[in-house]
């Protein structure tokens, strides 16, 4: 098992427990280049679609999984995506899960506030993911590495 | 014997006495359902016959605990279209379950028949085919529920359609005046529509009167913000008209900041500022003499 | 390499942004623009971002920083075409665009920059 598979497991034990069996149709997506991020993009406004979230809600889930990419990349030294299909009940969504083995995140609460950025971008990607989607969870592990996830639900 | 066998047995006695259970069923339901002719006649017998048929083919199959298999789905499937049509056609979910219970009478009057001679096995296949028709008669309720569901869901969706009109005053002025109590879901569509109208019409201005609204809270507040701050990004500009002095104390008291938004008590006042910002001047022109 | 193509209409340069643009790509938008103004003496740039269904936050950044180096070149900048879900995305992002013009298609920009240029 690769080490990005390893960090994956141990976080998905942590991260949105519940969610475990509503997870179909699993996609994983390699994160390293600027290529992949929009790769990725597409692959997630397609999961959107398939589902028919609206298009406000497509944009933000779309826009949520852009930053998230960069900063696995960014931040990370690079990472997975994991794109799922959620059904709660009569429910649907769409679950996304940013996995990397960087060097984690000190601070959480720093590193979710508005502006606060230590790569000279905007500081926005974090917090500003956790306010275009429903649900947000983020577990990093310094020295060991990050993982964030996110879930858009139909309205 | 088996379940496989039960299921053999009565299988074999539906599909010898079919038309006298078929026969007997429809007498049954038509005296039931004497008041309500939603249901024509024909239409009542196609209804029975059919689902007798597909009745008699799942029975043989022997899966009669679960109507989920695959074995029942044609059963399933002319049920829901029973259901619906009833539901459409005003049925009560009651008259539409009705309609599989009452075969039971039918069924159990043939099963003492047949398990004449055999108590025990008489209690068993009657209450199997009790069981089945229970779940397939509760099957028929949750079918009717789901069709009244997405019934109501599309009425919500044209009614939210009717209370988003658009007034073009002038050129690159629009008028949107929203009606009734807002939610926030509701908010969010309505904002939307604005900012897709806005760019449909390429308005400069968007005035927003909120008369018809009969309170605001927070979110319902922030949603008008962000609608405003939107529209800005995107090269227009909005005005709040129509405020009530409840409203305005309610948006002074939860604190929301309306600085750089103008605010108007009427449209009419908020039309005079939009004439003026797109440079549009109304000369009143010389009275006659 | 690619390269998102820049035209000049006299004072003006118009781009017109039709890709999902990667990082690298908005980076060399930012530098081929910053370039034109100068060789190009122009005085107006128009971003038409009608066709972009996702602005995030590296993409807005790269809008801020062309223009306010097109001021300093003395030059204005003026961003269409903004799809309203997008608008809406970027509001609860928190991206604000300080020091953006923007107009809600190419014909409106070009008045307003037309209004400020001569």
């Amino acid at each position: 098992m690769s080490a990005a598979q390893n960090t994956a497991d141990m976080f998905e034990t942590d991260l949105l427990e519940r969610h475990r069996g509503l997870r179909t149709g699993r996609t994983s997506l390699p994160l390293r280049s600027d290529e992949d991020v929009v790769n990725l993009r597409k692959q997630v406004r397609e999961r959107a679609v398939a589902i028919a979230l609206s298009l406000v809600d497509q944009t933000k889930l779309v826009t949520a999984a852009s930053e998230l990419a960069r900063n696995t990349i960014k931040y990370g030294g690079g990472g997975e995506a994991h794109l799922d299909t959620l059904a709660e009940g009569i429910r649907q969504g769409v679950g996304l899960i940013f996995v990397d083995n960087g060097p984690g995140i000190p601070d959480i609460e720093l590193a979710l506030r508005d502006g606060y950025t230590t790569g000279g971008g905007l500081g926005l990607g974090l917090s500003g993911s956790k306010r275009l989607c429903d649900e947000f969870a983020i577990d990093t592990r310094p020295g060991e590495g990050t993982a964030v996830s996110v879930v858009k639900w139909k309205r | 014997m088996t379940n496989q066998d039960y299921a053999t047995r009565i299988s074999q006695l539906i599909q010898d006495h079919q038309a006298e259970i078929g026969a007997e069923w429809v007498a049954q339901l038509e005296a039931l359902t004497v008041r309500s002719s939603v249901v024509s006649r024909e239409q009542l017998r196609g209804h029975c016959q059919q689902f007798l048929s597909a009745f008699t083919v799942a029975t043989r199959a022997g899966e009669l605990q679960n109507i989920e298999h695959r074995s029942w789905d044609e059963v399933r499937d002319l049920l829901s279209e029973i259901s619906s049509t009833r539901a459409k056609g005003g049925s009560t979910p009651s008259d539409t379950a009705s309609f599989v219970f009452s075969l039971k009478q039918p069924l159990f009057a043939h099963l003492q028949t047949a398990f004449a001679d055999d108590a025990i096995g008489l209690a068993n296949a009657s209450w199997t085919i009790s069981n089945l028709l229970d779940k397939l008669g509760l099957y028929t309720i949750e079918t009717f529920q789901r069709t009244r569901d997405q019934i109501i869901v599309r009425q919500q969706q044209e009614l939210l359609e009717l209370s988003t009109p658009v007034v073009k005053l002038w050129d690159g002025i629009l008028a949107l005046p929203l009606i009734g109590t807002l939610d926030s879901a509701r908010t969010q569509v309505v904002m939307e529509n604005i900012l897709q109208k806005i760019v449909d019409t390429g308005a400069a201005i968007a005035i927003i009167d909120i008369t018809g609204v009969p309170t605001v809270d927070t979110l319902v507040a922030q949603h008008l913000m962000k609608t405003i701050a939107a529209a800005r990004l995107m090269g227009a500009d909005c005005i709040i008209s129509g405020i009530r002095p409840q409203i305005a104390q309610t948006i002074v008291h939860l604190g929301v900041n309306l600085e750089d938004v103008t605010t108007k008590a009427t449209l009419a006042d908020a039309f005079v500022v939009a004439l003026q910002r797109t440079g549009t001047s109304v000369i009143k022109a010389a009275a006659k003499a | 390499m690619e390269r998102i193509p820049i035209l000049r209409m006299g004072d003006l340069l118009l781009v017109t942004i039709q890709v999902d643009m990667h990082d690298r790509l908005a980076m060399t938008l930012q530098d081929d623009l910053t370039e034109r103004i100068v060789s190009d003496g122009a005085k107006g740039v128009l971003i038409d971002i009608s066709a972009l269904d996702l602005v995030d936050s590296f993409i807005g950044r790269m809008i801020s920083n062309t223009a306010a180096m097109a001021r300093v070149l003395d030059a204005q900048t003026v961003v269409v075409g903004m799809q309203p879900a997008v608008a809406i995305t970027l509001v609860e992002l928190g991206l604000t665009l300080h020091g953006v013009k923007t107009a809600l298609n190419v014909e409106k920009g070009m008045a307003l920059l037309g209004k400020n240029i001569f």
